[in-house]
């Protein structure tokens, strides 16, 4: 790629990162939620593959590593919304003190699933970009 | 009234393309684009006429919200339409490293 | 007023989209119908799904593109072309009739019929304590169906990945 892609990306691609944390985080105060932010995360990485190459990239985040947080979001969705069933039913929102509303610490487990979808959202959709671009079929290897 | 039926005009623009063109790559726009007429006619069904977005503010009482129960289902269904796509995508693009062709027609005559 | 505009535009690059050749300019036109959703999104007040409807978008044009990348073929028009062109709209005349019929019991467009979604926007920030309604009806409400959509998402992911694997290596090696 250019010089003028790299340069850049080099400055916009930790604010990218950062803004979706930040959609993640603030789920549920304004809009976005889990799904965006993931994908947003997600379009960071892909951001820094197409614009420097895929080993830079994959330095950062390999194949192995992005199979692991995927599986650790699911479990982690799971594993929350099994728990409810201390409380009574499945998904129980199982804090008694739902905290002050408009602040960041409230709405008991919604944050925690929102933190959740988001590592496994954005961990799967990288894992199939680079299924899909690192892809030589039979014939090209030859 | 006029706004479903833009909606459907969408739909059925996207369902022809879908019966009649023979590249795949053709289809799976086809596709998407039923797709998107598919989720705007779920959410012009839930528009209350001079409504407010369905997120409360502090220190202020809100008597006319739109419906938030169709926005919640076109949130899941936007996000499983990305991984249909995705998956006919992978699939195509093995179909074409196995016959050289994206042409349908084709692919039904090849053998083996 | 600004609705049927935004619509018109869409359906516009629906047809631009279906009708041109060129593989690459089509997948473009259909990345300006999926903006122009996200607008449309907008104007009914849904803010949610406007930003997830554009990066959503923004990813399936950046796969579209990689398919695309191949060499497309010239394509030849068969015979039998004046039959299947017939059943196809004789086919979406009889789904167009049967949807006006539908479309007459709808409630108007602008008055929703809010038998469940008065409970929820009148409890949701007692019961859940969220002030974004959306979230606290896919995360609390309906916590089951979120579940059912990341087992989905996952179940694509490995099917990609089994779709896209090398498949004898060991044998052109030797």
């Amino acid at each position: 790629m250019t010089l003028i892609v790299k340069t850049i990306t080099r400055l916009t691609v930790g604010l990218i990162l950062l803004y979706g944390i930040y959609i993640v985080l603030h789920g549920h105060i304004s809009p976005g939620g889990g799904f965006a932010g993931g994908v947003i995360i997600a379009l960071s990485f892909i951001h820094l593959m197409l614009a420097f190459g895929k080993e830079t990239a994959l330095k950062k985040l390999s194949e192995a590593r992005a199979s692991v947080m995927e599986s650790l979001g699911a479990i982690m969705f799971l594993s929350i919304a099994l728990l409810g069933l201390l409380g009574g039913y499945f998904f129980f929102n199982f804090f008694i003190h739902k905290g002050r509303p408009f602040t960041l610490f409230s709405a008991g487990i919604i944050p925690l699933c929102n933190i959740a979808i988001c590592l496994k959202v954005g961990a799967g959709l990288f894992a199939i970009f680079v299924a899909l671009v690192l892809f030589k079929g039979a014939k090209e290897t030859e | 009234m006029s706004a479903y039926l833009l909606c459907f005009i969408l739909f059925c623009i996207g369902l022809y393309c879908i019966l009649r063109k023979r590249n795949i790559i053709k289809i799976v726009i086809g596709l998407g684009i039923v797709e998107y007429a598919v989720n705007l006619f779920l959410v012009l069904i839930g528009y209350r006429w001079r409504g407010r977005a369905p997120i409360l503010a502090k220190g202020r009482e809100i008597l006319n919200m739109v419906d938030p129960l169709p926005q919640a289902l076109v949130l899941t269904s936007i996000v499983i339409g990305l991984a249909i796509t995705a998956l006919i995508v992978a699939i195509a693009m093995r179909i074409y490293e196995k016959y050289g062709t994206f042409d349908i027609t084709r692919i039904r005559r090849l053998k083996g | 007023m600004e609705l049927q505009l935004i619509l018109l535009f869409m359906v516009f690059a629906a047809v631009l989209a279906v009708r041109i050749e060129d593989l690459l300019s089509s997948v473009i036109a259909v990345g300006a119908v999926g903006l122009g959703l996200s607008m449309a999104f907008l104007v009914l007040k849904a803010p949610d799904l406007a930003i997830t409807q554009l990066v959503v978008e923004i990813l399936c044009l950046i796969i579209l593109i990689r398919a695309t990348l191949k060499k497309d073929l010239p394509v030849v028009k068969d015979g039998r072309w004046l039959f299947n062109t017939a059943s196809t709209l004789l086919f979406i005349a009889v789904f167009l009739t049967f949807a006006y019929f539908a479309l007459r019991n709808l409630p108007d467009f602008g008055t929703p019929i809010m038998k469940v979604s008065r409970e929820y926007t009148q409890n949701g920030l007692g019961n859940t304590g969220a002030a974004n309604l959306v979230a606290s009806v896919i995360l609390d409400f309906r916590g089951y169906d979120t579940l059912g959509e990341a087992t989905v998402l996952f179940t694509a992911v490995i099917g990609v990945l089994a779709v896209m694997r090398k498949v004898g290596r060991i044998k052109s090696e030797k």
